[in-house]
């Protein structure tokens, strides 16, 4: 079978903050009723993490789960082991109304680390990014420039963004030239 | 710039992250009713210059549909409510009582 490929193949840019792509994730889309016992029980076996809150991520032993809306979350789970969970998954959910697939191939993923990181999402997407307003664990689908993504931040004040991988070029260049090294704003003090 | 609070990710959604989604409140008339119900359904639409009641999705978000209500002319917005409801919340409608009294659309005061 062929290697799978992230879409740039590990890109990185260093400028106010450091953007990288992030290579291959595993993810997985999960709509159902979020109020359904056995639904949260799925997810905890697939990630090891609670449902999340309202716009939360929740980390787990096993990988992640991040609140997409009222009846979707987005499962981060190791790449090599996706159908795997995947499968493990659809096993837990019989019985209930839900449907998981697999969208790993499907997106791109980058890290944006450094002083200059709320800073160099803040210019490309419509987002309050101060410290006091998107803390760690915070998750949020907005879009960037002209195109939709999602990012967290984590403790270490690292984001991850996800976006779709046709647009993941456009994306790169997009978070490149936002932390170009003589683009400092300085509107979020370290 | 038009800020609306998206009711169910609770995220204040600025205009470039919603999409217009028209009038709110419409009852459809498809098979079955007259021309003239089609006629009005199809076509009728309020402008007014105040008070109005509008769907709006959050596209570049949770991706649901949502309504708001606002003025027109000041946009001014009164409060945003569920998609699930075939007329305004009575909160909503106090919360605009209370701003512009005597205010009417359509059947609605």
């Amino acid at each position: 079978m062929s290697d799978p490929v992230s879409a740039l193949n590990g890109a990185r840019f260093d400028g106010i903050a450091s953007v990288e792509e992030a290579g291959l994730c595993g993810m997985i889309t999960l709509r159902g009723d979020f109020a359904s016992a056995g639904f949260a029980a799925a997810v905890n076996s697939i990630t090891g993490a609670a449902l999340p809150e309202v716009g939360r991520i929740a980390e787990g032993t096993e990988g992640a789960a991040a609140w997409m809306s009222t009846d979707e979350l987005l499962l981060m789970v190791p790449y090599a082991e996706v159908e795997a969970r995947l499968a493990a998954l659809n096993e837990a959910l019989k019985g209930e109304h839900a449907l998981a697939v697999n969208a790993s191939d499907a997106r791109a993923v980058f890290r944006i680390s450094g002083d200059g990181a709320r800073e160099t999402l803040a210019k490309v997407a419509p987002v309050d990014l101060s410290a006091e307003a998107f803390q760690p664990g915070d998750f949020r689908r907005s879009r960037m420039a002209q195109v939709a993504g999602a990012f967290w931040l984590n403790g270490e004040g690292t984001f991850t963004v996800v976006c779709f991988r046709s647009v993941g070029e456009y994306v790169f260049k997009l978070l490149s030239a936002s932390a170009h090294p003589q683009s400092a704003v300085g509107i979020y003090k370290a | 710039m038009l800020i609306l609070e998206c009711p169910y990710c609770g995220v204040k959604a600025e205009e470039t992250e919603l999409h217009a989604g028209g009038e709110a409140h419409l009852k459809r008339f498809g098979p079955g009713s007259t021309d003239g119900e089609f006629h009005d359904y199809l076509f009728m639409r309020e402008n007014p210059k105040g008070v109005h009641f509008e769907r709006w999705r959050h596209a570049n978000g949770c991706g649901k549909w949502f309504h708001a209500a606002r003025c027109t002319m000041t946009l001014e917005v009164f409060g945003t409510y569920s998609a699930q409801t075939f007329e305004p919340p009575q909160e909503i409608r106090d919360a605009i009582t209370a701003k512009r009294p005597g205010w009417t659309w359509r059947d609605l005061k």
